[in-house]
């Protein structure tokens, strides 16, 4: 019987997933699809779903159940189709260690400090939120700052309002969706300050989350004091010339309770720096093969965890295709090495995963640095298609068939985005 | 006199500066749409603008202190504060099905609120 909470560990499981939101569900589902018999799932917090829980938008799904969904009711839906698949799935539960024969060490409320082994191991701890430029404001440390994604905790899950006169730093999704949110919830949104030129989120966040409540978005502009002393007063805001530097002669005061920071997510890796497996510097995640493999035997990774998605969609193929290898791993059925290096070139700022082979399907997540429109999407000299635009904050996924490659036998191929003319399209 | 009114298209990144021209009731003309789907975006738009509802309701007795709601179809774009001030008083008892309908028929535009989540009798 598949169990949240169950009662008795197995000694050793096929798979060992490490986290239980979307990527870990997929991931526990296509390692049972491949032939894993036990398969574990452990989560830190108190139910399966991750972040999709306070996610209450719609905006999930569309292309994973052709529907469009809100995140609590994905994570129902999907924890349902893994549940059937008898997975067994710990809650209140950390990893702390993964040895060389994956043992792995576990610490739960349940069974407090044990041990399991893994055939194979996945990783899908998600992401968190970055906090770095909110930290180096100057100015006091009052209480009242926090992240979107926290704020959006309090507020959905807990029925907890943060605050009355609220300003956010950043205009990513989290914090475009929160200022919705608080507006409906009885709250004022003073502002949203974007560092950048343009908003980080999508345009659909920027008309529906703002425009439609008449809450401003300050471009080019960022927060650049901190005021009060136990609770946050005032924020100092400024325009930022081209180098990003604050021109202070033309800065102003916005009186606010909470600042919010909304500024994107970073992969969490911390287990993946424990384990030692590796990283790219650029996505901060682990490097990856074409079967989600890490750098170390049977330890596999998916999801937010690699690099940061923004449809949960694909967060669910990619970490149903880990699992299911981690699932291959661990019955005995290991995967041919991969033959094509993929290197980012011209305009390509990642591409996961880092090798494919010549032989299967494979799709490829790509983010660019810069948005151009129309473009052209080359793989080395081999293969290209016209897209019609790029833009850093969306995804491009490919599908990359055998026949695209024929003709190249492995080695390094060069993945670039570069401009096309509209008359040559 | 015809007016000008201006959209943001949602279809997709490219936010397209969409321009509908009217003259009384009567579209003119729509411009700034790189795509078909700019245009229709913009038509239904000035006609009649339609978003869905996402809140959430108090529950009792069950392991969170709130449920997550939605309407189960768009509603019009200016009733969406008073659909959540109708929830606002709402409280409900767990357990509590996915799909099960909170409000019936919200301020009377035939659009139901339902329960986006299960939650059980803690
Ligand atoms: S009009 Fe077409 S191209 Fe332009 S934003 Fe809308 S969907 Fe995209």
């Amino acid at each position: 019987m598949p169990e949240l909470q169950p009662r008795h560990l197995q000694r050793r499981y096929d798979v060992v997933v490490v986290g239980g939101g979307p990527a870990g569900l997929a991931a526990a589902l296509g390692a049972r699809e491949q032939g894993a018999e036990g398969v574990l799932i452990v989560d830190r917090e108190s139910e399966p779903g991750g972040i999709l829980q306070q996610c209450i938008h719609h905006g999930f799904g569309l292309h994973h159940f052709k529907e469009e969904l809100t995140g609590p009711a994905y994570a129902e839906r999907y924890l349902g189709q893994v549940l059937e698949h008898d997975v067994d799935i710990l809650t209140d539960a950390y990893v702390l260690d993964v040895d060389p024969s994956r043992r792995v060490g576990l610490l739960s409320s349940r069974h407090g400090r044990t041990e399991v082994d893994a055939g194979a191991v996945v990783l899908a701890m998600g992401a968190r939120e970055r906090t770095r430029q909110a930290i180096r404001i100057p100015g006091t440390r009052p209480a009242g700052i926090m992240t979107a994604g926290f704020a959006q905790k309090l507020v959905n899950m807990a029925g907890y309002l943060p605050g009355r006169r609220v300003a956010i730093l950043g205009s990513g999704d989290i914090g475009l969706i929160m200022a919705r949110r608080l507006v409906l919830e009885g709250a004022e949104v003073v502002g949203v300050f974007e560092l950048m030129p343009h908003a980080n989120g999508l345009t659909r966040n920027v008309v529906q989350c703002l425009h439609d409540f008449g809450i401003p978005l300050h471009l080019s502009t960022t927060v650049v004091h901190i005021h009060g002393d136990e609770r946050i007063e005032k924020v100092t805001v400024a325009p930022v010339d081209e180098s990003f530097t604050p021109r202070m002669d033309q800065a102003w005061d916005v009186d606010c309770d909470t600042l919010l920071v909304s500024i994107g997510l970073i992969p969490d890796n911390e287990l993946a720096r424990t384990l030692g497996v590796r990283l790219d510097p650029v996505t901060t995640g682990p490097v990856v093969t074409s079967s989600m493999e890490t750098s170390r035997d049977g330890v596999f990774a998916c999801g937010n965890t690699v690099h940061i998605h923004d449809l949960v969609d694909w967060v669910s193929q990619e970490s149903q295709l880990a699992g299911g290898a981690a699932g291959g791993y661990a019955t005995g059925r290991h995967r041919r090495a991969d033959n094509v290096r993929l290197l980012p070139g011209s305009n390509v700022r990642s591409c996961i995963p880092h090798t494919i082979t010549t032989e299967r399907e494979h799709t490829i997540f790509l983010r660019v640095t810069k948005s151009l429109a129309p473009c052209t999407l080359r793989l080395g000299e081999v293969y290209e298609r016209p897209l019609r635009y790029v833009v850093p904050g969306e995804m491009v996924t490919l599908k990359v068939r055998p026949r695209f490659l024929q003709g190249f036998h492995g080695g390094n191929l060069r993945v670039d985005v570069v401009a096309r003319e509209e008359a040559a399209a | 006199m015809s007016e000008t009114s201006h959209y943001l298209c949602i279809g997709c990144p490219l936010g397209c500066r969409l321009e509908v021209d009217t003259q009384g009731d009567e579209i003119l003309e729509v411009r700034g749409n790189a795509c078909k789907r700019g245009d229709t975006f913009a038509r239904q738009e000035h006609v009649d603008p339609r978003r869905f509802v996402t809140t959430t309701v108090a529950i009792e007795g069950a392991p969170w202190p709130r449920l997550p709601v939605a309407t189960a179809g768009s509603v019009p774009k200016h009733v969406m504060r008073e659909v959540c001030e109708a929830l606002h008083g709402l409280r409900l008892e767990a357990p509590v099905e996915l799909g099960q309908v909170v409000l019936p028929d919200a301020l009377g535009t035939g659009i139901d609120v339902v329960a986006t989540r299960s939650m059980e009798r803690r």
